[in-house]
């Protein structure tokens, strides 16, 4: 069974969103995710201060079987993105949660974040 | 509707070892069992244990087999020794590939043929329309054999726990006919799809699951893994061996793919010898070459690749090799093209191809 933390957001494209208490929100792939995508061998993440909408693609994670689209959840702009995944993409694979973050944004409707999945409606998708 | 996919005897150890299962050629096979990137190493530094047996078998008998066998393929049969095998390639008149086979000299006239298994039913159709007035049966075996590779550097000591076959003494591509694991009728042939060391061991399918289940035992304190088609396909490209349907097909020749070593043009007339002579003496419009890129994103097939700032080709095969950790691949391109001027876009990045010589890895 793959990890579900109750205190995060999700969507049905398997992004996790963690709201930060300075407004911005992280965000990275979750744990069924990774399992199903396999070794990961790159992410391709958007520079900061690019802004996205809901449900556009902000980037790519590459395993050794497929290239996959990572899906921005909320509308906003990046201000931070996770360099150490340049030199350790397998973080993806160990630490979905923590370690692998992708990006932080910015986001533009606060709100956005009520329309998201919570914990157990995910893992009703699953 | 589609037909409901086909499963190989071992396919209850796939579960029980945790594989994860996908439809393949036509059959639930498994990609991975613990992560593709381990088995891949598992197999270059131990050992690893693959289930092949989707792959087709067939049976050519009779006074006149090998006269019917160097009529269709390009390399020579005729030649083979009984208790040898070779790699050929069986064309179309136009030189494109029907399939890429080994054909094992079982005696004088019988002869064991291992067929990919998404041409297994149009390779047997096609031998079997090619017989003519030959005195000879061509029998579809299939069903009746499963396949097992041990291949790796540790391949060899863990077989020798399970069979009284005198391993040393097989030469690469020979075989032997014996016991393993208690299964007597096993071909154990020092083949394979990897560019490690290691056997191939064709059994009766009823036996398939206790021998797997020997060797894991027997292996596992040894380093070896269940090994799934994911890291199949990396060891083999890794190794630059060609994957029908990839690098060799029905509009891609053993001339253009680089075989032309198998391709034996004075042994006689035999199907698709005029247009590979042709290919030979005039040259080809394109021609299979291997890459590296420096970079991490993967090419995959499918992918245009550019010759200056012109469409000029595309990638055939693609994946991470896990040994050198960069991407590897091959392509199909103009054979005039200046190697310098290659590259591929992947999602709007220009990454130029370094051109290589497989294996990539020896």
């Amino acid at each position: 069974m793959s990890q579900v933390p109750a205190d995060l957001r999700y969507t049905k494209d398997h992004e996790w969103i963690r709201q930060e208490a300075d407004g911005t929100a992280t965000i990275g792939i979750t744990d069924h995710a990774q399992a199903a995508l396999g070794d990961v061998t790159f992410v391709d993440l958007p520079k900061v201060g690019k802004s996205f909408g809901a449900g556009d693609v902000f980037g790519t994670v590459e395993s050794v079987k497929a290239a996959s689209d990572l899906y921005c959840p909320v509308a906003g702009e990046i201000v931070a993105t996770n360099a150490g995944l340049n030199d350790a993409p397998d973080l993806v694979n160990r630490e979905p949660y923590a370690g692998a973050w992708m990006i932080r944004i910015k986001l533009k409707n606060p709100a956005d974040f009520a329309q998201l999945l919570d914990a157990n409606a995910y893992q009703a998708t699953l | 509707m589609t037909e409901p996919l086909a499963r190989t005897p071992l396919f209850d150890f796939h579960v029980a070892q945790g594989a994860r299962l996908v439809p393949f050629a036509g059959w639930e096979m498994p990609v991975q069992y613990t992560g593709i990137i381990e088995e891949h190493i598992a197999v270059r530094k131990a050992a690893g244990l693959f289930d092949v047996s989707h792959m087709g078998e067939a049976r050519v008998r009779g006074r006149d087999a090998a006269a019917f066998l160097d009529r269709i393929m390009t390399n020579e049969m005729s030649s083979i020794k009984p208790g040898s095998a070779r790699y050929t390639i069986m064309c179309q008149p136009d030189g494109g590939c029907v399939d890429d086979l080994i054909v094992y000299r079982i005696s004088e006239s019988d002869f064991f043929i291992c067929l990919n298994a998404s041409n297994a039913k149009k390779d047997i159709a096609w031998m079997q329309s090619h017989i003519g007035t030959a005195q000879v049966e061509v029998i579809d075996e299939c069903k009746a054999w499963a396949q097992l590779a041990l291949q790796g550097p540790l391949a060899e000591k863990i077989l020798s726990l399970h069979t009284e076959l005198p391993l040393a003494e097989i030469k690469r591509f020979q075989f032997l006919v014996g016991t393993v694991a208690g299964a007597s009728g096993c071909i154990v042939s020092r083949t394979g799809y990897t560019g490690s060391a290691g056997f191939e061991i064709y059994l009766p399918a009823t036996q398939a699951t206790a021998v797997a289940q020997k060797l894991i035992e027997v292996g596992k304190p040894l380093g070896l893994l269940p090994v799934g088609l994911g890291a199949r396909d990396s060891l083999r490209l890794e190794a630059g061996y060609p994957l029908y349907g990839h690098e060799i097909s029905e509009t891609i020749s053993p001339i253009q793919a680089g075989l032309g070593w198998t391709v034996k043009l004075n042994k006689g007339e035999f199907i698709g010898r005029a247009a590979l002579q042709k290919q030979v003496e005039q040259g080809t419009a394109s021609k299979v070459v291997h890459f590296v890129l420096n970079d991490r994103r993967i090419a995959r097939q499918g992918t245009p690749v550019l010759s200056g700032d012109t469409v000029g080709g595309e990638v055939l095969s693609g994946t991470l090799s896990p040994i050198l950790n960069k991407p590897i691949g091959s392509a199909l391109v103009q054979s005039d093209a200046k190697a310098e001027t290659l590259a591929v876009d992947i999602r709007g990045t220009r990454i130029p191809l370094q051109i290589a010589i497989a294996p990539f890895v020896k």
